[in-house]
């Protein structure tokens, strides 16, 4: 009887440690010997898809370095619920600076490696939409120009959640924020505005891009492996719900986060050198409306009447992407979908 | 303590003349300061360098308000305002100019200085001939020290020799060593024409 | 060996000397020769091994340098006004941290409105950032400070900042004996970091400190910055039979033996001063002046002293606490007020502004007669600024027209040097 490699999906168990599966494919949080990087006791909210994040990131990169590495972390509320004096969840060397800054923080770290000649030990700068996106913009494009040999990585829930949950410029279309409130002709925040720090990543050229979410851990720890395994500037974009800014269900983190990617408004690709190289196709594809509906951020899009007309704009948005990146590959023709 | 104020335009290198006579002062055991006025020199604009020289330390800071020399880059700012301002009793000047003072319309300077203390120096057609530009700066040098005597022709050499390189430096020298042979008599100008044959031969200098 | 050179060159000489291995670059007038010099010493492979990095702003600048002094690097970059207010929040990191980054101030005036001629006001909007502050008199006192500097920071872990006056020191062309290698490697001993970021032995570095720490980790970080008060003078000594002249310390007094009358200043208008200090006491007036090289941590017992005996202080300096009054003025007018000794605080050289003998003169022999006040402006066009304020007393809450006051003075230009 011929061999064949069964590909297995656990439909609602979501278990990261499948017995089934070849322990050469088994990723390293299923490890029990695993790093962790961000040990518990830290103080995040339940359901935090940034402690999950770092973790599943930072183990992943631990890993790949065998535990050569040393991180930067720009403010936030992973610098907030992990190191209240006199305790830190940290369990590698680990620095915080001020906000706008740790990609330089990184820079500089790197920098001294290399007079000190050290080539082993690397430099992961982890920050949030904030510290990437906003603040922390310019010290970034910085270190994507010099190529400096650091792998940033923004944990992005799509708004400042340490200080109460205001508008960053990865905040999404409609979505509601103490600055952008659900109030008046057009409630939530503005369309038309905000930045994709992943496509402006990829238009610096730099050696790798990747967006990738906590709902597929495989998938973020192979591009995590696949940063780490390359020198220069690479760049990582995680899609980490927020259950208190989102106003979704702790135990729902990850599945929202999944349903980010199969309603086409979260992409899943890598790039390198400016070329978009391949894109993960979405495998059941939902229509915005089952993302949206499960958040209290975008209630107000689903009042009496609905906003039927912002609703569609964010399905134009999903319908975009799809089409950009081919998220449902092409048809028996060959044609995109 | 003897001091020098330039005068000329942005661009034609009056910073650049302030700072080797400073280091030419240094090379024959003085103390010196150069600095240049700080205006935003844009090419063209009128700008200004000091130079001080001394036996001793050389402490103030203070702009040169009564300058025992005057080095005049650019005839054309002869008429500018204060541009003699302060040039003690027994001062010094030296325009770069082909002209006479007379044709120039400034001769009532010379009238209240000592004779033989205002020199014209042909210093931008020295320049053109040695170093196929109309860069003076060097050049005015020469005419100074011979004028003056506040720095010697070999410490001046040394200075340009320190700065420039190639072409520029082998012309610079020449050049200045001909402003200061047009400019003195005497045992000086016996040094200076034997500086200038060392350098016809090629061989190095003091 | 002995040089006549320019300032920034002569700094550049012995940063390098100090062997940094990492050194960030982000142009400002009046510094740009500076780190343009440290980057030539790199490029050409008489600095290494040194990363020097072209960086995108000043903030991104003091940022690399912090991450680097983390993982054990000697660091050092250069600024000025503009540039060293961007670093802003940085540079408190980087003190709370304590980072012996050192950094040159070519001190520069702040806008609005924009100039780029020298005075002090960077440096003092600074002032509370936890930085040891060294201002140098002459480029000879700047280059023994860096190498100084290197070596506090080192000790004390904590940033230095040497300030050294923009233009006038830096763009000045004159007489420096830069120390040997040699001695410098004798003098500063390689970088043992007392903070590292190491795999083989992980810290958190800067985690938030609550209402129940902060207080006692500030009060701590007092404490080691007034420790310098004691260090510095110490190392001024070392470098001194080192290199064979007294360069650093807390505070030199010229002429103060029998002084009335003692002018105090920071940086290169106290070489200035102290030939009109000569030419006053040709005439019998009995006046010195003393040079605060460093004015953080605050000296005050040693400038107690050097004060004593004095019946007026007039405190020349080149900024101004907006909104109050003078800054060196107001402080040491609380150090000496007990003792009735009046202070006259002389807000001189604004924005570049040519600080001449003969208004120095003519200002303190105001002073001794009793005919100046508590602070005044040296050589403010009083005229102008009068027919203005008079206008806006007139005009209520009309702003001042930088381009009406321009229109009154009486020079066309402004002298400026």
């Amino acid at each position: 009887m011929a061999e064949q490699t069964i590909k297995f999906y656990q439909v609602g168990s979501f278990a990261v440690g499948n017995r089934l599966v070849d322990p050469q494919q088994r990723t390293v949080q299923s490890d029990r010997g695993r790093w962790n990087s961000l040990t518990s006791g830290h103080r995040a909210c339940q359901g935090c898809g940034q402690a999950l994040g770092a973790r599943y990131v930072l183990d992943a990169a631990m890993a790949a370095t065998d535990g050569q590495m040393i991180v930067v972390n720009a403010t936030g509320c992973l610098v907030a619920f992990s190191t209240q004096f006199p305790e830190s969840s940290w369990r590698v060397p680990w620095i915080h600076s001020v906000f706008g800054n740790a990609a330089a923080v990184g820079t500089g770290i790197a920098a001294a490696l290399k007079t000190a000649g050290d080539t082993k030990t690397r430099v992961v700068v982890v920050a949030g939409d904030g510290g990437g996106v906003d603040i922390g913009f310019g010290c970034l494009s910085g270190m994507f120009e010099r190529d400096d040999d650091c792998l940033f990585v923004c944990y992005d829930n799509e708004a400042y959640m340490n200080t109460g949950v205001q508008r960053s410029g990865a905040t999404p279309a409609a979505a509601r924020t103490a600055t952008t409130e659900a109030v008046g002709r057009e409630p939530g925040n503005a369309f038309g505005k905000g930045k994709s720090l992943p496509l402006l990543a990829v238009a610096h050229g730099i050696p790798y891009v990747a967006t990738a979410t906590v709902a597929d851990l495989h998938d973020l720890e192979a591009k995590v492996g696949r940063a780490m395994d390359l020198r220069g500037a690479r760049y990582l974009h995680v899609l980490v719900p927020c259950p208190l800014g989102w106003g979704t269900a702790p135990e729902d983190t990850i599945r929202i986060a999944r349903l980010a990617c199969e309603t086409g408004l979260f992409p899943l690709f890598e790039a390198a050198y400016g070329e978009i190289l391949q894109a993960t196709p979405i495998r059941h594809l939902v229509p915005v409306e089952a993302y949206l509906r499960p958040q209290r951020r975008f209630a107000h899009l689903f009042g009496d009447p609905p906003r039927t007309e912002d609703i569609s704009r964010i399905q134009g948005i999903a319908d975009r992407n799809i089409r950009r990146f081919g998220l449902l590959g092409t048809d028996e023709d060959g044609e995109q979908r | 303590m003897f001091q020098v104020r330039f005068h000329g335009r942005g661009g034609q290198g009056v910073v650049t003349a302030a700072e080797l006579l400073a280091v030419a002062a240094f090379n024959d055991g003085r103390h010196a300061q150069a600095f240049p006025s700080f205006g935003a020199e844009r090419s063209g604009a009128p700008v200004a360098s000091f130079c001080r020289i001394s036996e001793r330390e050389i402490r103030t800071r203070a702009p040169i308000d009564e300058p025992d020399a005057l080095v005049i880059q650019d005839a054309t700012l002869l008429h500018e305002l204060g541009l003699f301002s302060g040039l003690r009793p027994q001062g010094y000047v030296v325009v770069n100019t082909a002209k006479t003072l007379e044709e120039l319309g400034v001769a009532g300077i010379a009238k209240d200085l000592p004779a033989n203390h205002v020199l014209s120096l042909r210093a931008t057609e020295i320049a053109i001939a040695h170093l196929g530009r109309p860069l003076p700066n060097a050049v005015m040098l020469g005419g100074l020290a011979a004028l003056t005597g506040v720095v010697s022709l070999a410490a001046v050499v040394a200075a340009i020799e320190e700065r420039f390189s190639g072409a520029m430096r082998d012309g610079n020298v020449a050049a200045v060593i001909e402003a200061f042979n047009q400019t003195r008599v005497g045992p000086e100008a016996l040094v200076a024409h034997q500086i200038s044959q060392r350098r016809t031969v090629g061989a190095s200098p003091d | 060996m002995l040089r006549q050179i320019e300032g920034s060159r002569a700094v550049a000489e012995a940063v390098a000397l100090c062997r940094p291995r990492v050194v960030c670059a982000y142009p400002i007038s009046p510094q740009t020769h500076i780190i343009e010099g440290v980057g030539t010493l790199v490029k050409s492979g008489r600095l290494k091994p040194c990363e020097f990095i072209n960086v995108e702003s000043e903030f991104a600048a003091i940022s690399v340098l912090i991450g680097a002094s983390a993982t054990g690097a000697r660091t050092y970059t250069a600024t000025s006004s503009q540039g060293l207010l961007y670093m802003t929040e940085a540079v408190f990191n980087a003190a709370g941290l304590g980072l012996p980054i050192v950094m040159t101030v070519a001190n520069r005036a702040v806008g609005a409105p924009v100039n780029s001629w020298n005075d002090h006001s960077d440096a003092m909007a600074l002032r509370d950032a936890g930085w040891v502050q060294l201002f140098a008199e002459t480029n000879q006192h700047a280059v023994d400070l860096h190498i100084q500097a290197f070596r506090l920071a080192e000790e004390l872990s904590l940033p230095v900042m040497v300030c050294m006056d923009g233009f006038t020191l830096t763009h000045a062309v004159e007489r420096v004996e830069i120390p040997t290698q040699e001695q410098v490697d004798r003098f500063l001993p390689p970088f043992e970091p007392r903070l590292l970021l190491d795999p083989a032995d992980p810290v958190s570095i800067g985690g938030v400190v609550g209402p129940e720490a902060y207080a006692e980790v500030r009060y701590l970080a007092q404490a080691r910055h007034l420790g310098a008060l004691a260090r510095i003078p110490e190392l001024a000594d070392d470098f001194g039979r080192l290199v064979g002249r007294q360069s650093g310390g807390l505070v030199s007094s010229y002429r103060c033996e029998d002084a009335e009358t003692i002018v105090v200043a920071l940086g290169s208008i106290v070489g200035t001063t102290k030939d009109v200090v000569d030419q006053m006491r040709e005439e019998g007036t009995k006046i010195g002046v003393v040079h605060l090289t460093t004015f953080r941590p605050f000296p005050e017992t040693a400038l107690a002293e050097a004060l004593e005996d004095a019946h007026r202080v007039v405190v020349i300096e080149k900024a101004l606490a907006a909104g109050s009054r003078g800054i060196l003025g107001a402080d040491i007018d609380a150090l000496v007020t007990n003792r009735g000794t009046r202070t006259f605080t002389v807000v001189a050289g604004l924005g570049g502004r040519a600080i001449t003998e003969r208004s120095l003169r003519r200002v303190f022999g105001e002073a001794i007669r009793g005919e100046l006040g508590v602070v005044s402006f040296l050589d403010l066009d009083r005229d102008a600024v009068d027919r203005e304020l008079a206008r806006m007393a007139a005009n209520l809450g009309t702003p001042p027209s930088v381009g009406r006051v321009f229109d009154d003075l009486r020079t066309p230009t402004a002298r400026i040097v």
